[in-house]
């Protein structure tokens, strides 16, 4: 589903990855984790079309598709989504605007019409009330004065609305607390199937623990030094990062 | 032979053409379109020494050949294609002159008059002598002073106490692609008796190539209680030249909510002037400018606040693209004795371009010491982090940028009542949209769903 190969990225003229490796088959969750100053975030800005990256060489690929030729919007109408680490407010654009938006521009993407508004409202309001959302929401400026909390349900609102192939969740456990944790993670649990895959990012192994990942890769320097399963998150909850660092390095 | 002359010789021309076909006009008229004629001969056009004119320069008016429209012609079809549509009360001029054929006062209820200038000449001249002219001086400005000299035609809105007037009084104002430029120089005088209300449109549309000169000046007297909303829905062609000024009188407890919205014209100039003459008026000053290419739009508001308790509250916003270039300047003056009044005003600017330019001034003069007065302006660019997180939704950029850029208006737009107002400003300003913007009957749709939540569940 999506080949990463060799991939290097600079920021401002500063290297951030250096020729990074991954392969994330349909059905399958990811979880990408790592020191600060890694390149976690790196990764999956530039799958979702950040213009501030720039790929110095490798590549991306989705469904055989070459991302990096790919505009923004393209990404996002062929099932590539990024849920934002710090989401951004959008004054004056209500909630219900931007998913109706989205929604019928993916749509239109793949030839479909546009969905009636009644289907629409239903839709919404059933996503709605499983992320414990107050309907008046839907009214407010995307973002607009939400807390942290409401902000990251918010995005995975827009996920399980816009019912992503590859949902990609940048630190989306940071800034929440345990309940709002478990709301979010049910979230994203809810989006797991056989066809669709996961990509998370972050820094603690205290999200995976609601979302259990098929795979875990440990992200240093730029690279990623080594991949397991979800018991690598647990010993990396134990030890720390720098065995891995230490052993990468000998 | 100075660019004002030209001018006055067609005014020559006209009192002899007027002569010559035996119209008669009230010798009241005669005498101030002497006296105006003579003002506007001592003053010139405007040039950019004038501090009121500094950042708009009317050369390419001055120096326009402009003539008087002959007639009145103007398609039905064609007409439909600009008019706004909904039910309202409507008078439609073209090129200035009034065409009955494109005009409806048939809902209009009892207690309401709306009707041609020349006719309400016609018939009580009197009556309307009164009235015209008694707030906007031939001082006022140069513009004014031509426009007076030039009285013939126009709309005359009389509402007697208490008369309420439920559906929107439309002033259509088209303007041909015409072989040869004309001008002309409209009069709209609104008189609201005590207690009456009423919504007044002045929509200023017309054909894609025109370029005429529309040189307006309204008159809005509110007595005791009246209500009046004013939009000015100015989308004129995009080779239009526009000029206007708005002079209000606001009696006791009078409120009165200028909407004054300006997306189209070459070279856009509004004065907007209202004088709260008596404890409890109010007068709100809504304003959205868009401008692109080489569009030119400049904004005068000013308050007085004359009596105490007083209410002033202004928010402009202005976008420009391209070229384009805005003027904004917001003046209250506070007299010495009007204790306890509140004015308040904010503009907001939103460059869409490198090369678009604004000029903004705010201006307070307070003489009173008990007041409550604020005022700001800003000047900035679309957010790109809204941008590309719109996109990585799968908006397509337009949309993103459009969406954005409507939203910045949003804060004035939202107090737009009148439907067909507010799309025509969504087109022009966010091009393409799937939808109305505001989803207003999906949002009902949606709280309908959560008072019954069985609803639609069959």
């Amino acid at each position: 589903m999506l080949e990463v190969k060799d991939l290097h990225v600079t920021v401002e003229g500063k290297e951030i990855l250096k020729g990074l490796n991954l392969t994330v088959n349909p059905g399958e969750v990811h979880a990408i984790m790592g020191p600060n100053g890694a390149g976690k975030s790196t990764l999956s800005a530039v799958i979702a079309g950040n213009e501030g990256y720039e790929v110095t060489s490798g590549s991306i690929t989705f469904e055989g598709q070459d991302v990096l030729e790919m505009e923004i919007e393209e990404r996002a109408q062929a099932g590539l989504l990024l849920g934002f680490q710090y989401p951004v407010e959008i004054p004056g654009v209500k909630n219900v605007y931007l998913l109706k938006a989205a929604l019928n521009a993916q749509r239109e993407a793949r030839g479909e019409g546009e969905m009636p508004a009644p289907e629409f409202m239903k839709l919404v309001r059933e996503k709605m009330a499983f992320m414990k959302m107050d309907p008046s929401f839907l009214q407010r400026a995307v973002n607009e004065g939400f807390s942290g909390g409401e902000k990251k349900r918010n995005e995975i609102l827009q996920m399980l609305v816009l019912q992503p192939k590859l949902a990609m969740l940048d630190e989306i456990d940071s800034g929440l607390d345990i309940d709002a944790m478990k709301v979010v993670a049910e979230g994203v649990n809810s989006l797991r199937d056989a066809e669709r895959a996961i990509l998370m990012v972050t820094h603690y192994q205290r999200l995976l623990e609601y979302i259990e990942p098929d795979y875990v890769h440990v992200l240093v320097d730029g690279r990623i030094v080594k991949s397991g399963d979800k018991h690598l998150a647990q010993e990396l909850e134990s030890r720390g990062y720098e065995w891995v660092t230490e052993e990468s390095a000998a | 032979m100075s660019s004002a002359q030209a001018f006055l010789d067609r005014l020559e021309e006209r009192i002899s053409e007027r002569q010559a076909a035996s119209l008669p006009e009230p010798t009241w008229i005669a005498a101030r379109r002497q006296a105006a004629a003579a003002r506007f001969e001592a003053l010139g056009f405007p040039t950019r020494r004038d501090e009121a004119w500094k950042y708009t320069d009317v050369r390419r008016i001055g120096e326009g050949d402009f003539a008087l429209a002959r007639d009145a012609a103007f398609s039905k079809a064609a007409a439909a294609t600009l008019t706004l549509p909904i039910e309202a009360i409507r008078l439609t001029f073209v090129d200035g002159l009034f065409s009955a054929e494109l005009s409806d006062l048939s809902a209009l209820p009892s207690g309401a008059t709306v009707e041609p200038l020349s006719q309400a000449l016609a018939d009580n001249h009197e009556a309307v002598g009164g009235a015209l002219g008694r707030l906007s001086g031939v001082e006022f400005s140069p513009f004014a002073a031509l426009n007076t000299a030039f009285t013939e035609e126009g709309a005359v809105i009389r509402l007697a106490p208490g008369t309420v007037v439920e559906l929107p009084i439309i002033l259509q104002f088209l303007s041909r692609a015409n072989d040869a430029a004309v001008m002309s120089h409209p009069r709209v005088l609104i008189e609201a008796g005590a207690r009456s209300q009423a919504t007044v449109v002045e929509h200023y549309v017309g054909e894609a190539d025109a370029a005429n000169f529309t040189n307006v000046v309204g008159e809005v007297l509110l007595d005791r209680g009246a209500i009046v909303n004013h939009y000015k829905l100015q989308e004129a062609p995009l080779g239009d030249f526009h000029i206007a000024s708005l002079h209000v009188d606001q009696g006791r407890d009078s409120r009165f909510t200028s909407f004054n919205i300006n997306l189209g014209g070459a070279l856009v100039r509004n004065d907007l002037v209202a004088d709260l003459n008596a404890q409890g008026a109010e007068a709100s000053y809504l304003g959205l400018f868009f401008a692109q290419g080489r569009q030119h739009v400049d904004n005068h508001t000013l308050v007085n606040h004359n009596a105490p308790l007083t209410f002033s509250n202004e928010n402009y916003k202005g976008i420009l693209g391209d070229r384009a270039r805005g003027v904004f300047n917001g003046k209250v003056i506070v007299k010495r004795d009007s204790q306890k009044i509140e004015a308040y005003q904010s503009n907001a600017n939103l460059l869409l371009s490198d090369r678009a330019e604004i000029d903004a001034k705010p201006e307070l003069e307070i003489y009173a010491d008990d007041v409550k007065c604020s005022h700001g302006t800003t000047t900035g660019q679309l957010d790109e982090d809204a941008v590309f997180a719109l996109r990585t939704r799968g908006i397509d950029e337009q949309t993103a940028r459009g969406l954005l850029t409507l939203a910045f208006a949003g804060e004035v737009m939202e107090q737009v009542s009148v439907d067909a107002i507010a799309e025509r400003v969504e087109r022009t300003v966010a091009g393409k949209l799937p939808e109305r913007f505001n989803l207003a009957e999906l949002v009902d749709a949606s709280l309908n769903e959560v008072h019954d939540p069985g609803l639609g569940e069959a």
